[in-house]
């Protein structure tokens, strides 16, 4: 299913939606980890609002695809794609992060609407994928399972416990994707450990390496058409992104790992937003 | 119980813990098709293997791979499945606590963990093989239930009860050596409810795994030798631990004694120790274990004999609590606070 540029239109209007509404609730929260947040705004968007067989009105129905993001502290910007999605208000973001909220930075599957796992402590996602996957597997079903990886999480062992494992059981109804934003907390990933030759390491484990530009729809969807006709090894979608993407002042700036604004910087960085989608 | 099931099948005078639940397992697949088996290179050790050779598409090996072999276990639970998951107790409750804490407690998935190889079984394998923290990681992760069963026949009761008991359990067995206590299944096995070996007035003797039958050989000799009347109660579930036959210990028999082969801090002893601060009623009591030390290698029995955890050693305790001065002729007791 070719993208059509109606859709990419689409896509763009909710992105933009999203990335203002990361911003929202970042300021209401007090902080969050904006900068992965708005990396990861294009591939959570192409998802739901294109590929993920799901239903707001019925989150937990069977047959449903599932997405794990493993890269968990990127909780403020699923929360607000499952909003903009009809999981629930929008408004009730308002209380991410305050006493006895739902809404955590890491979000909860017992406690939001439409979140498939918890994660947050990283290198444990890929893990749960594989169980999904090998469970659709026995059940003879045809969901897929898609987990959202951070670049700095690879790190994790975990992560490659779960990559040999997914070859060796030939998990194609398993599609993984890496937010390659460059940057972990401590600095850049190539500085505090580095995870290159990236795509070799993934193809020495038994997957198929896709490399696209991760803010681009059309070779995110290519990346997706192609890992679901695939019928041999599990694909890995490594997207290429910038970190804080969309907000001159985040972008690539290892500071807004995780960050706070205050009502200034509230409107700076949707002035940013609007101007980068000619908006302004 | 389920219904339709004969548990006959197995010899418990020959057959050890893992064995007993290999075979169980394979009985329970054929009536619940949603039990899936994984092992992470110990299929044949913690004999979960049985299960693959029956139920191959339902099994599924990940390797020497901890964390991933209860993370995938957890995805299979999202899915639907109950996951049987057995490698090492050590593995399972020190390499991959993070996994079954946050993967498996957290989102409160129906896994259930058989973990082999507890205490001091392995004893000759030294300390990485052992495992004398587990029950008091495990214990401290909500949603887990914890069981620590006294052979092989009481193995079977929980691997059947917890088939349907919804939720996280870990079952702690030992390496396949230990004496067996039951010679039938027909005792009244509930998860949560102690098992009373004997009643007694004088001294409780609180114990689970493999000191059951030392506690109960104990009894006997004491009661033979000393005159002793002593209550022996077989906690098998160290949670939800059954905190009413512990009270009716502390008012019935005023000295109680903890056995268990695991380190004396976090264990059953401690789970005990709670109680009785709570109820803040007075009571003689000593925890026996391993003493906070990494354990010496050897085989279980002479390690066992060492720290005083087995026959010999129980009476020896007991015979030291039954010596100490204490205030037992209270009438007012409840007045107590």
């Amino acid at each position: 299913m070719t993208i059509t540029a109606d859709e990419i239109k689409q896509l763009k209007e909710k992105a933009w939606q999203i990335r203002k509404d990361i911003i929202d609730v970042t300021f209401w929260a007090g902080g969050a980890h904006i900068g992965g947040g708005l990396s990861m705004v294009e591939i959570l968007t192409i998802l739901y609002f294109k590929y993920l067989n799901i239903n707001p009105s019925a989150p937990e129905f069977e047959d449903r695809d599932r997405f794990i993001l493993s890269k968990g502290h990127g909780g403020v910007g699923l929360a607000c794609v499952l909003a903009r999605k009809g999981y629930f208000d929008f408004e009730l973001l308002k209380d991410f992060n305050k006493f006895k909220s739902p809404f955590g930075i890491h979000l909860d599957c017992r406690k939001v609407k439409g979140v498939d796992a918890s994660t947050g402590s990283l290198g444990h996602g890929l893990s749960m994928a594989v169980g999904l996957s090998l469970g659709a597997r026995l059940k003879k079903k045809n969901w897929f399972t898609y987990c959202l990886l951070g670049d700095g999480e690879c790190n994790e062992g975990s992560v490659w416990e779960a990559a040999m494992s997914a070859s060796h059981f030939k998990l194609t109804n398993l599609i993984a994707i890496v937010d390659r934003n460059k940057l972990m907390i401590d600095g850049a990933t190539e500085d505090v450990m580095g995870i290159e030759p990236f795509s070799d390491k993934w193809k020495a484990f038994g997957w198929i390496v896709k490399e696209i530009n991760g803010h681009d729809f059309k070779a995110i969807s290519d990346a997706i058409d192609y890992a679901k006709n695939e019928k041999d090894k599990p694909v890995i979608i490594i997207a290429d992104t910038i970190k804080g993407k969309g907000v001159d002042f985040m972008e690539s700036q290892v500071k807004w790992h995780y960050g706070g604004l205050d009502s200034d910087l509230l409107i700076k960085a949707k002035q940013s937003v609007d101007k980068a989608y000619g908006r302004d | 119980m389920s219904e339709g099931l004969t548990w006959t099948v197995y010899d418990a005078n020959t057959m050890t813990q893992a064995e007993i639940y290999g075979e169980v397992l394979c009985m329970l697949g054929e009536k619940y098709s949603n039990i899936v088996g994984l092992s992470a290179d110990l299929a044949n050790s913690t004999k979960i293997g049985k299960f693959g050779k029956k139920f191959p598409e339902r099994f599924f090996n990940v390797g020497i791979a901890e964390q991933n072999l209860f993370g995938i276990s957890a995805g299979l639970a999202k899915a639907g499945f109950i996951p049987f998951v057995s490698t090492m107790a050590v593995f399972t409750a020190l390499r991959a606590a993070e996994q079954v804490r946050t993967d498996i407690c957290y989102q409160n998935l129906n896994c259930k963990i058989i973990a082999t190889h507890a205490g001091t079984s392995f004893g000759t394998a030294g300390t990485t093989h052992h495992c004398t923290e587990d029950i008091a990681i495990m214990r401290s992760f909500s949603n887990m239930t914890v069981i620590v069963p006294a052979d092989g026949i009481e193995t079977a009761n929980a691997i059947k009860a917890c088939v349907e008991y919804q939720g996280p359990v870990y079952i702690r067995i030992g390496r396949g050596f230990e004496p067996n206590h039951y010679q039938n299944e027909d005792y009244g096995f509930k998860i949560g409810k102690a098992v009373e070996i004997q009643d007694g007035t004088d001294i409780t003797i609180i114990c689970c795994g493999s000191t059951v039958f030392h506690a109960a050989q104990a009894a006997k000799i004491l009661k033979e030798d000393d005159g002793l009347s002593v209550r022996v109660l077989n906690i098998h579930t160290i949670k939800p631990i059954d905190t009413e036959s512990i009270i009716k210990a502390i008012k019935e028999t005023r000295r109680i004694v903890t056995f268990e082969d695991h380190n004396i801090i976090g264990g059953l002893g401690t789970a005990v120790a709670d109680i009785i601060a709570e109820s803040g009623k007075g009571c003689a009591f000593t925890k026996v274990g391993i003493p906070d030390c990494f354990a010496e290698i050897g085989y279980p029995e002479d390690l066992c004999n060492y720290y005083k955890i087995d026959t010999d050693g129980i009476i020896e305790k007991v015979r030291e609590v039954m010596g100490k001065e204490f205030e037992q002729d209270d009438e007012d007791w409840e007045d107590e606070v």
